[in-house]
């Protein structure tokens, strides 16, 4: 199985509504070792203007998971999980996250490269709020290492 | 914020890891890959020991600038290439060592680009790893 070059630009469709939950972004930025008291703090996150705790830059990796699943469970996209291997990844910010907030995230396959038998595959994941405003865009690009008998 | 100057770090921080910070990180994430916390499996595809999950990295790395820059809403962008793993040792764990340097600055934008250097036995496992916060009050 080789990922299909034919993907790129393809979109799949927006992902169920993501609650994200005060407890949740809390957990989230414990685990990443945050001290940040606008992610822990409802009270100092209020006094700062916002409505609720804000998540850590990275905490928008649990709404794109959604679709990178999406991308994963496309089999003609050819894109075999036990060989992919995260290269890159960024957060582009139009708004942080905040608790409170209902995201959905539509993901578009915007490269497909080779490079001596690997794929490179680059996928944005535009998250967006209830009001269909832009939060933030999450690109991962995921290397998909050749099979042993395309080498 | 105004005195900045480019290649001037704003932040330093040794973050140690264990099998617990691994653990807490899946479940706060839901990424339940068990190279992150079985031994055996890391070893049946090769791997060198459990690794960290490079979100984790990346998100821990973060941290430093965060609060140097007043909390996580001052960061516009933040992108990193996972250059090599994190081996995490069942009993020693293991340390990252993050540098946050002034990389450029943009008045106009009211905005730093801080580099960051991340660093776990010797050697740097994070390439790019470039943060846009705003700095304007």
């Amino acid at each position: 199985m080789a990922v299909n070059p034919a993907i790129q630009g393809r979109s799949y469709p927006p992902t169920e509504s993501y609650l994200v939950g005060r407890e949740k972004v809390r957990e989230f930025a414990r685990a990443v070792f945050s001290a940040d008291p606008v992610s822990l703090d409802p009270e100092a996150a209020r006094a700062a203007g916002f409505a609720d705790v804000v998540a850590p830059p990275t905490f928008a990796v649990v709404v794109q998971e959604h679709t990178l699943a999406q991308l994963l469970a496309d089999d003609d996209a050819g894109i075999d999980f036990s060989r992919v291997v995260h290269g890159d990844q960024r957060f582009s910010f139009t708004r942080p996250i905040v608790a409170g907030d209902e995201l959905t995230a539509t993901l578009t396959v915007t490269g497909v490269k080779s490079l001596g038998g690997n794929s490179m595959v680059t996928a944005e994941s535009a998250i967006h709020d209830a009001a269909g405003a832009h939060v933030v865009t999450a690109i991962s690009t995921l290397v998909v290492r050749a099979e042993e008998e395309e080498r | 914020m105004t005195e900045l100057t480019v290649g001037q770090v704003v932040a330093e921080r040794t973050i140690p890891l264990t099998r617990d910070s691994l653990v807490r990180y899946a479940g706060a994430s839901g990424d339940f890959n068990p190279i992150h916390y079985r031994d055996d499996v890391a070893a049946s595809v090769g791997l060198p020991g459990v690794l960290a999950h490079g979100m984790l990295t990346m998100g821990a790395a973060v941290q430093a600038v965060v609060d140097w820059a007043g909390g996580a809403a001052r960061v516009r962008d933040y992108q990193v290439r996972f250059t090599r793993p994190v081996v995490v040792d069942p009993e020693t764990g293991a340390e990252l060592e993050v540098t946050a340097k002034v990389g450029a600055l943009d008045e106009e934008a009211g905005t730093a680009r801080i580099d960051l250097t991340v660093r776990s036995a010797g050697q740097t496992v994070l390439g790019k790893a470039q943060v846009v916060v705003v700095t304007a009050a």
